[in-house]
């Protein structure tokens, strides 16, 4: 019964988790933007999930995601590599989806104890 | 695997950075015509610099400032007879602050304070909202 609930649950608590692990390392990008030489990071949250879920089928932790190195629009003097407006607007972006997993994860909650409650 | 948590600590970590360049550009500011220091010389212009803290998390890291760096300009030398430290062609040794950087230099330190507040705010939402899953 608990690993039918953890069926019903587990891909959005996986998508919350790396969607909390990514909305950090945009914050770093975001408190990294005057260091110099700083290399902003990111990782491809598609890939990270699949590689989560394919973990959760073996029964083993989700893997943390693999950071890449962001390609910079333009050079800076001082090698920092953190474009403000790319990472505001990524940061963005991942608190809706962030929201969205939220609602979707509550969705499924909602459903469950309907069908308890009857 | 980072977690909303680990957002507070760097972002709080680039507040206390930003603040202590805003410090650094009052200083400036403030003595952009102090022509004798505590050593008798005129004021030089301080800048921090900025390097990467780590979190412990892999892939996260913070800001603190490494130093606060004299800048190694000369002074300016400024042609007025009448000043009671002018050296015996009349010039006077003003301090190397330039008022159009320090003015730059706040508007950054400012608006990436704003940025970093912002990011913390919307943390704090987001781990609010959380909590109140399943209610």
């Amino acid at each position: 019964m608990i690993d039918r609930l953890d069926d019903l649950l587990g891909f959005q608590t996986d998508a919350l988790k790396l969607r909390a692990a990514r909305q950090t390392v945009l914050a770093g990008n975001i408190a990294n933007a005057d260091t110099p030489g700083y290399k902003a990071v990111d990782f491809d949250f598609a890939g990270a999930l699949a590689k989560a879920q394919a973990a959760a089928v073996d029964g083993k932790e989700a893997p943390a995601p693999e950071l890449l190195y962001r390609e910079p629009p333009q050079s800076s003097l001082d090698g920092n590599s953190v474009d403000m407006d790319a990472e505001r607007g990524a940061f963005a972006d991942n608190t809706v989806r962030y929201e969205a997993a939220l609602a979707a994860l509550n969705a499924r909650i909602k459903t469950m104890l309907a069908a308890l409650q009857g | 695997m980072p977690t909303l948590f680990d957002v507070f600590g760097v972002a709080s970590s680039a507040l206390t950075a930003q603040s202590q360049r805003l410090n650094v550009t009052a200083s400036n500011l403030a003595n952009a015509d102090s022509v004798a220091g505590p050593d008798g010389n005129a004021y030089k212009a301080r800048q921090v610099v900025f390097a990467t803290k780590p979190t412990g998390v892999e892939g996260v890291d913070g800001v603190n400032v490494a130093g606060v760096v004299e800048d190694p300009s000369p002074a300016k030398s400024v042609f007025n007879p009448g000043h009671p430290l002018a050296d015996a062609q009349g010039y006077v040794k003003m301090p190397n602050v330039s008022v159009v950087d320090e003015m730059v230099n706040m508007m950054s330190a400012s608006r990436s304070y704003q940025s970093n507040v912002e990011v913390m705010n919307t943390a704090k939402a987001l781990l609010q909202k959380t909590l109140t899953l399943g209610q």
